[in-house]
């Protein structure tokens, strides 16, 4: 168990590094630092005092070792474009995004295991074929085109709901929040919706399947002879075994919702990091980049080691054979 | 695939792959019929756009801006030209610019999926026969890339590209570079699979014989076991090239692929989605209605394709 855990931690540490040294590479190889500093009129001496002040003469390795100390200092540099500190950058448009990915990330449970509850019980009836036809065109429409279907019959045909941006937002120290105001609540609705949806019908067929697995086993059939309610034999009994599969998939579709938000932000305009990741690929502002290439790692990489270890701990039959884990 | 029969010089070869079980599956399957048919109307009419489209779209001196906002089907108060799937605000033919918007599109996903596929299947053939260091370096360079999502690493990788290639070239290399994003961030799986295989063939005999008589290691892994492993890469090729045209018209749509000045698919809906406010739909939901289409026939086809050539992939 503790080699295991210390193996999978000193793997993520190693992802790590690599995704860092890509990062710099980035800093390094793409574009002249120099360049983008300094003015056309330039000197040598300018030049070389620039490079001896930004350590550019020192060996790789040293400037590897720099570059990472100030990345988990989170000092990513200046952006190109917009001339400030990237950490801060970062920081103003962080709370968008982890908004909107957590009422996504809830929706797509909540929903999710809900109807795959329904579907599982009451396999043949009418609804539960109908929510998974529907459920397959969720899986095959592009992100995008989900997005401009809502605000098409939302925004633009019913005028119901806004069709860009946050809303009205609410300061709480370095936060910004958009679910204190009916606007900010109101501007949340589609862009979750989009973002949710893919990861809800995933979620929904594999609980579908799960449940439709358990709930052919013996030990269910004894539930119900020894009379206990339908509800809880379904939920008590036959969902709880599901979990294992269930928690594997939505923690990793958790990272997924992150990486996706970039399209879901751009359709509406939603003022978080993937939109200014999308904005530094298009202006090739490489400080940038590097910074949100640096923090959606560590946010997978954790993600992926949480949910190695969760599984490990959750069932009890993954310690006896911890090679086939792997 | 069915498409490519045998010469027809050689009846009899002709005559038993039409009654092979492969070919009666196909006939038998409607979802596979339909799906082949309208892929390769589809492929057809974008390699034939120049003689199928009614206008150029992307020849300036064809172009009237008073035929600007065409509705469908219906004379412009102008000019009194009328236009199957109407006009996009410069007066372009939509009908026209979805054909060689789909040349593009198809274009990108097939030159990736044919690049990931031979950069897959050359390395799960060198990591699964050579085995050792090479093996180790390339499945976990494989792991750490299926750790994030593809699209991630392709605009990634596209982004990189872009800031590599001079700002004059950006706008010309932006297709190639979208083949090399795209193909990068889809290799693992054909990498993965050939690996698997090739694991299993490299103990058989026909191998050990090959070794016997002397032959080379490149020519044991193209010559013997590279035939053997091919089935499931073509399952995986097709279904990689429903998610490859869909990555494609994503990045485009995102301002992060086709430039406005070759348009995709995804250029066409990026461009229309900002006329969805003020009523022009035809502009937004033509291109995106071809991109679904397509996206769902090549997928329905390769769902087909893995149950009749390999039921145990998944």
């Amino acid at each position: 168990m503790l080699a295991f855990v210390i193996r999978r931690v000193l793997q993520s540490l190693l992802v790590l590094l690599v995704v860092g040294a890509v990062a710099f590479s980035m800093f390094r190889f793409v574009g002249d630092p120099i360049d983008n500093m300094l003015g056309q009129e330039r000197t040598q001496e300018d030049i070389d005092r620039l490079r001896g002040q930004l350590g550019l003469d020192q060996p790789f390795v040293v400037q590897y070792v720099k570059f990472l100390q100030g990345a988990v200092q989170g000092n990513f540099g200046v952006s190109y474009r917009q001339g400030r500190p990237v950490s801060d950058i970062l920081m103003e448009r962080a709370p968008a995004t982890l908004e909107l990915a957590a009422v996504s990330g809830v929706l797509a449970i909540g929903i999710g295991i809900a109807l795959g509850v329904f579907t599982a019980i009451r396999r043949d009836g009418f609804a539960a074929n109908a929510i998974m036809s529907l459920s397959l065109i969720g899986v095959s429409l592009p992100t995008f085109l989900i997005g401009i279907l809502l605000i098409y019959l939302f925004s633009v045909e019913l005028g119901w709901l806004p069709s860009f941006g946050r809303g009205e937002t609410v300061r709480i120290g370095g936060w910004t929040t958009g679910f204190l105001t009916e606007s900010g609540l109101k501007a949340l609705i589609l862009p979750s919706i989009t973002l949710g949806l893919y990861q809800m019908t995933l979620i929904m067929r594999l609980v579908r399947s799960e449940m439709l697995e358990v709930l052919r086993q013996d030990y269910i059939r004894f539930a119900r002879a020894r009379g206990l309610r339908e509800r809880a034999v379904n939920f008590r009994h036959a969902l709880k075994n599901t979990l294992v599969p269930v928690i594997t998939v939505t923690g990793l579709q958790l990272g997924s919702i992150i990486a996706f938000a970039i399209i879901t932000e751009t359709v509406f305009q939603w003022p978080g990091v993937g939109l200014l990741f999308i904005n530094a690929i298009q202006f090739v502002d490489i400080p940038v980049m590097a910074a949100y290439l640096m923090l959606i790692s560590v946010m997978f990489v954790g993600i992926n080691l949480i949910v190695d270890l969760l599984y490990f701990a959750i069932d009890p039959r993954l310690r006896a054979d911890k090679t086939a884990a792997h | 695939m069915a498409e490519i029969s045998p010469s027809p010089v050689e009846p009899s070869r002709l005559r038993r792959a039409f009654d092979s079980d492969f070919a009666y599956k196909f006939r038998t399957s409607p979802v596979a019929v339909v799906s082949a048919t309208v892929v390769l109307l589809m492929v057809l009419s974008a390699v034939f756009a120049p003689l199928i489209a009614p206008y150029n779209p992307f020849d300036p001196g064809s172009l009237n801006l008073m035929n600007g906002f065409s509705k469908p089907m219906e004379p412009n108060a102008f000019t009194g030209d009328t236009f199957w799937l109407g006009t996009d605000d410069q007066g372009r033919d939509v009908f026209s610019t979805i054909l060689y918007g789909m040349r593009i599109s198809l274009f990108v996903g097939a030159a990736a999926v044919l690049f990931a596929m031979v950069l897959g299947v050359t390395l799960g053939l060198i990591a699964g026969y050579l085995g050792g260091w090479t093996e180790t370096i390339i499945m976990r360079v494989a792991d750490v890339q299926l750790t994030f999502p593809a699209i991630l690493v392709a605009m990634l990788i596209f982004g990189i590209a872009k800031g590599v290639t001079p700002v004059e070239y950006r706008d010309q290399m932006a297709i190639w570079v979208l083949i090399l994003a795209i193909g990068l961030s889809d290799w693992v799986q054909f990498a993965r699979v050939v690996r698997g295989a090739t694991l299993v063939e490299k103990n058989k005999e026909y191998v050990q014989a090959a070794r016997l008589i002397g032959r080379t290691k490149a020519a044991i892994m193209l010559r013997h076991i590279l035939p053997n492993v091919l089935s499931p890469v073509l399952v995986i090729a097709t279904i990689s090239l429903a998610l490859a045209i869909i990555a494609e018209a994503t990045l485009s749509f995102l301002g992060v692929g086709a430039p406005p000045t070759q348009p995709s698919l995804g250029t066409l809906i990026r461009i229309g989605q900002g006329f969805l406010f003020s009523g022009e739909w035809w502009i937004l939901l033509f291109p995106a209605v071809t991109l679904l289409a397509l996206a769902l026939s090549v997928n329905l086809l390769g769902d087909w394709l893995r149950d009749a050539l390999n039921p145990r992939l998944r």
